[in-house]
């Protein structure tokens, strides 16, 4: 069992959470509506994953997020406005809509790249963590990928390298196979001949944590002692974090199966219902925050509400900005093609 | 005569090769990429369920084992998914498969299909919109394919299968959907040969691929305007049909070459070069190539639609060519 937060941290981390799930709906609700093109990737049922490492993560550490982003650079703090302009291809986004929802990236906070490469965030990451090395000043690089990563072969060499030359990286696994895909439908991801992915660093002499990766606190500890090592220079470090599968993900594109979070089912005022009713009473590490909070009694509840309209009425505004803000120009197409 | 969609067509030549020749496999089964026709595969699926595969996210080794499959004999097709993913197995495909014979003083084959989803495909970024046929040109020892027509894709299929040399269909993902005229019996079309589309006097267009789609309509807005364009469709970019094209060049004395990978070291750059090469005292006005730019491909539409080739950019293009001479 992992140490609980303390209740501020706990709040804080909470609100993050929220923050993403809600910009999250508001993708889904606006891909639905046309508003924009494009496969996209939802970090519903990761929250508490992307969250907890930013919480541990210092300013000048280095980042790399994958196609499955937008919780990344939302709990890293970037401003929710500009990431939904991005994924409307405006030219207020983040990377002036260059990018779109696959390349969420803010440089300023630290990303060094969002790749839709698979295998390309992990590789690259080994490359961040050469370059604080160098630098000498005690900072990481902390590379998100999917378990799929563990399917391309320039993993191997990115982990056999980082570890050869103890790089200060962290690889954060996000293993979220667990739920299957339906036969013939969507990426055939479940495809590992291993059947515990912690061997794969392992062989190269990397340390390894299996978390649960939707149990915020448990994400915390892990990380903390992960990162602490790295800036110790001990090398690498590799955390698995497990999460079920939200239901909303098993086909092709991103479905509304979950709903929009009814956050009182947190208290209990509401029940949970459907199809998909064991995910939400498990699985979903948004509820399983809010409900630890709200068991601290009225005010605590109170508390928990007055923070879900405050984050609804965040992302309804960047919903607005986001709207409200212009396509680039056609001519700019052909700026910055160099640096 | 009946309508086909390039999907339906590429699946028919899939199958039919699965059919005639034991020793053919699929490695990698999403040949249809995300798209709505992607069920169309079930029929194979159904059919020939020990003759499939679907490998991990692992581009270098289903090409690597495609390799060396047809090393050992046999006839497999591998399915590199997303053009942009083909950089991921390069070396399996430009280093090892293409160069097989020659090293081998011609002992050695590796008559490997390799399919790929190239193109500007829609809000797919600088990540996901990939034409990497101009890349695989440049290595000798490979034939590459890029056909528009449904007939032709059904064709070419069942020829890389049967080739005994490593074969690169590139399909644009926006051609899947597009309805074409079949004949009743769809047959083997040879690699290699070019195929005049559309008959003209005064300008050609050589394109391939999606670009023979929007050189036809072209062709259309340019027929109001008076001028009259002949479209050759390359169909196969290596061996590139050299006689096909100087042939028509030689009736218009003017050329447009149109291809959506970036300009630089491109398909149309070839082209160009080997007319002007071959072909320079037939022509009336210089040579106009209209591609993708030499830009990574922007996901926000405008931006996308700055840098891509479409029919009113060729149309103006060949308007241009006919000012000049
Ligand atoms: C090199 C490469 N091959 C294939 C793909 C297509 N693709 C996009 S997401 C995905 C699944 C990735 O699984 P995982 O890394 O576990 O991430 P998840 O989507 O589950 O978060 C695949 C195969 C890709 N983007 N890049
Ligand atoms: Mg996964």
């Amino acid at each position: 069992m992992p140490t609980p937060l303390p209740d501020d941290v706990a709040w804080r981390l909470l609100e993050s959470m929220l923050l993403i799930r809600r910009f999250e709906e508001a993708v889904l609700r606006m891909s639905q509506e046309g508003q924009f093109r494009g496969h996209y990737h939802l970090y519903i049922g990761q929250e508490a994953t992307g969250t907890a490492v930013m919480s541990v993560l210092e300013p000048r550490d280095r980042l790399n997020s994958t196609h499955r982003n937008h919780g990344h650079v939302l709990a890293r703090g970037a401003e929710p406005g500009k990431a939904m302009a991005e994924i409307l291809g405006k030219a207020t986004g983040l990377i002036g809509g260059r990018g779109g929802t696959i390349h969420l990236c803010d440089p300023d906070l630290g990303f060094l790249h969002t790749s839709g490469i698979v295998g390309g965030c992990i590789s690259l990451g080994v490359g961040g963590g050469y370059a604080c090395k160098q630098k000498k000043d005690g900072s990481v690089c902390a590379t998100f990928f999917g378990d799929g990563a563990l399917e391309e072969g320039v993993s191997f060499e990115a982990l056999n390298i980082a570890s050869l030359w103890k790089l200060p990286v962290l690889f954060m696994c996000e293993n979220n196979s667990t739920g299957s895909w339906a036969p013939g439908e969507g990426y055939p991801t479940l495809v590992h001949a291993s059947t515990d992915l912690r061997l794969i660093p392992q062989s190269v002499g990397i340390r390894t944590m299996r978390v649960d990766g939707a149990d915020a606190a448990a994400v915390r500890e892990a990380v903390s002692d992960a990162v602490a090592r790295c800036r110790r220079g001990e090398g690498p470090a590799f955390i698995e974090a497990m999460t079920k599968r939200w239901p909303g993900s098993n086909p092709l594109w991103p479905e509304p199966a979950t709903g929009v979070t009814d956050i009182r089912i947190a208290t209990g005022e509401t029940q949970a219902g459907g199809a998909h009713k064991d995910w939400i009473e498990n699985h979903d590490p948004v509820l399983r925050l809010a409900r630890a909070l709200a068991g601290g009694g009225n005010d605590a509840r109170t508390r928990l509400y007055a923070l879900d309209a405050a984050v609804k009425a965040r992302i309804d505004d960047a919903v607005n900005f986001a709207i409200d803000s212009p396509l680039p120009a056609p001519a700019t197409a052909f700026d910055h093609v160099f640096a | 005569m009946a309508k086909q969609s390039y999907a339906q067509a590429l699946v028919d030549g899939i199958y039919d090769s699965l059919a005639a020749d034991d020793r053919a496999s699929m490695i990698g089964s999403y040949v249809l990429g995300l798209g709505p026709q992607r069920n169309l595969m079930d029929r194979i699926r159904e059919d020939f369920p020990d003759r499939i595969v679907d490998p991990p996210t692992a581009e270098a080794g289903a090409a690597a084992t495609g390799v060396g499959a047809a090393m050992a004999g046999m006839r497999p097709f591998v399915d590199l998914g997303t053009g942009s993913f083909t950089y991921l197995a390069m070396s399996q495909i430009t280093n090892e498969a293409a160069v097989s014979s020659y090293m081998s003083n011609g002992r050695i084959s590796a008559g490997v299909t390799f399919h790929l989803l190239h193109g500007v495909r829609g809000g797919g970024a600088a990540q996901h919109s990939h034409s990497p046929q101009s890349m695989l040109c440049n290595a000798p020892g490979l034939e590459v394919v890029a056909p528009y027509s449904a007939a032709d894709a059904y064709g070419l299929v069942r020829a890389a299968f049967q080739s005994q040399n490593p074969t690169v269909i590139a399909s644009h993902a926006k051609l899947l959907g597009i309805e074409t005229e079949v004949p009743d019996k769809k047959s083997v079309v040879t690699i290699g040969k070019a195929d005049v589309k559309r008959k003209g006097r005064d300008v050609t267009i050589v394109a391939n691929s999606l670009m023979t789609h929007y050189s036809l309509l072209a062709a259309e807005q340019l027929a109001r305007d008076g001028i009259d364009a002949e479209v050759v469709d390359m169909r196969t970019l290596v061996p590139l049909d050299e006689e096909t094209i100087l042939d028509s060049v030689k009736r218009t004395g003017r050329l447009v070459v149109v291809d959506e990978c970036p300009l630089r070291c491109g398909i149309a750059s070839e082209v160009s070069a080997s007319v002007a090469e071959h072909g320079f005292d037939l022509l009336k006005a210089p040579i106009a190539r209209v591609t993708r730019a030499h830009v990574p491909v922007p996901f926000s539409l405008p931006l996308e639609e700055a840098i891509t080739p479409d029919p009113a950019k060729i149309a103006a293009a060949a308007r241009k060519v006919m000012k000049n001479g």
